[in-house]
């Protein structure tokens, strides 16, 4: 519980009688805090992985969605999102990152035939919510401040959305896909060098998509599971898959350069690998 | 002559196959999935365009043109195609020729410069388990879900996991 819960301050510190050189035998190293309300772990593997570089790294990443969390996040009235919707600041008087969120809110809007629509928030209509892909976008932009120690193969999991990067070294990261009727147990496995890996679902907190046209819950797309070059468009993809039902079986399809799972309501598992 | 248009032929399949990432579509009841290993390699060619067609068969055939000029004479050796851009990048052929006839060929230039890359630039299926499987003890590193919330994570797998690197 208390390494669970440990800050970046204390992680900063290298583990007592671990060697720092090369040839230091533990090439692996996790911090984990909790942000925007969910756990972000973040792994690193090869040689300097207990260097301090790498937890100022780290550090720095968390550091990076604290903020964007301060200027995103819905639940406190002071955000920049909370002003903007209640009309207090204009989109051109908002942080850039704003606008920029703001803009691919649209993009994804068009590119999902709006069944990702950032201003069709359940009982909130007009109201701009850039929640459904803000995390990942914060994850995959956060994820720079390793470039500083670009030896290390990264992996970067924000409840549940995972971005990967592969460094030097020549091993994969294993991704589990978790079991939505179990979610003690993975379904699946997948290796991934580089890419973002974005499952969206019924499982965690009972049915949240809504198929933004009617309105109504959807229920035949349990998990959706996408893996493709960019974390927010996989985690775009797999909240839209879920949100179109049972269309989603062909969907997919057209997703050029991902692969990927859907399960089904009556338990069918779907898996598709497309070319890029 | 006629030979080694026949080996150009296979040669070009061979290309085709090589960089066309077939679409997987399988649908298999979760109870039937055990032991159902990946099957992306299936062969299905309706997902290659003819355009890639077009751009492997030209390296294809500008080592053709190259063994035609040996084939003439009956001589040996190996003979490197032109580079051809494909949509995946740039591909080179080399033909082996002995005593005329073409005896082998391969790939010797892969988008990205290697074999691996052609690999990483498709992301792999998913695997579906065989059985019930620990995260912890399949060198698993994160789960993808469904968003869980801070209050979830404690007792999550991905909480297992992150216990080991902390």
């Amino acid at each position: 519980m208390t390494a669970v819960t440990e800050r970046a301050g204390a992680a900063v510190v290298d583990r007592p009688g671990v060697a720092t050189d090369e040839t230091a035998p533990d090439r692996r190293r996790a911090w984990v805090e909790q942000i925007m309300g969910m756990p972000i772990s973040v792994h690193v593997r090869g040689a300097g992985a207990w260097r301090p570089a790498a937890a100022e790294a780290a550090a720095k990443l968390f550091a990076d969605l604290r903020e964007v969390d301060r200027i995103f996040s819905t639940y406190k009235p002071d955000s920049e999102i909370s002003r903007l919707g209640r009309g207090e600041l204009t989109l051109d008087a908002c942080d850039p990152a704003v606008r920029e969120v703001h803009r691919l809110c649209e993009v994804a809007r068009t590119r999902t035939d709006g069944y990702v629509d950032a201003w069709a928030v359940p009982g909130r209509p007009g109201l701009f919510d850039p929640t459904v892909l803000v995390k990942s976008w914060a994850v995959a932009r956060a994820a720079r401040h390793f470039e500083a120690v670009p030896a290390l193969a990264l992996a970067v999991g924000a409840g549940g959305d995972i971005l990967v990067r592969p460094g030097d070294e020549p091993d994969p990261w294993l991704i589990g896909i978790q079991d939505p009727h179990d979610r003690t147990a993975t379904l699946a496995t997948v290796p991934v060098h580089d890419g973002g890996i974005a499952t969206s679902g019924l499982a965690a907190r009972g049915s949240h998509i809504f198929d933004p046209h009617t309105g109504a819950a959807v229920t035949e797309v349990v998990s959706a599971t996408v893996i493709g070059p960019s974390l927010m468009w996989a985690d775009v993809w797999a909240t839209a898959a879920v949100a179109r039902g049972a269309g989603a079986v062909d969907w997919v399809e057209t997703l050029h350069g991902t692969s990927g799972l859907l399960v089904l309501a009556d338990g069918a598992v779907h898996r598709w690998q497309n070319e890029p | 002559m006629r030979r080694i248009l026949i080996a150009i032929g296979t040669t070009l399949t061979g290309l085709v196959l090589l960089f066309s990432f077939p679409t997987s579509l399988n649908r298999i009841a979760a109870a039937n999935a055990v032991g159902a290993a990946a099957t992306g390699s299936a062969a299905t060619t309706t997902s290659t365009s003819t355009a890639d067609a077009d751009a492997a068969a030209a390296a294809a055939q500008a080592a053709a043109d190259a063994a035609a000029a040996a084939a003439a004479t009956s001589a040996s050796g190996t003979y490197d195609g032109a580079v051809a851009s494909t949509r995946f990048g740039e591909v080179q052929v080399r033909i082996t020729v002995v005593d005329g006839v073409m005896t082998a060929s391969e790939a010797i230039a892969y988008p990205g410069g290697d074999r691996k890359n052609v690999q990483i630039s498709s992301f792999s299926i998913p695997i579906l388990n065989q059985e019930a499987v620990a995260a912890g003890s399949a060198n698993i590193a994160m789960v993808s879900g469904a968003t869980y919330t801070s209050g979830g994570y404690i007792d999550s797998l991905q909480s297992a996991l992150d216990q080991a690197g902390l």
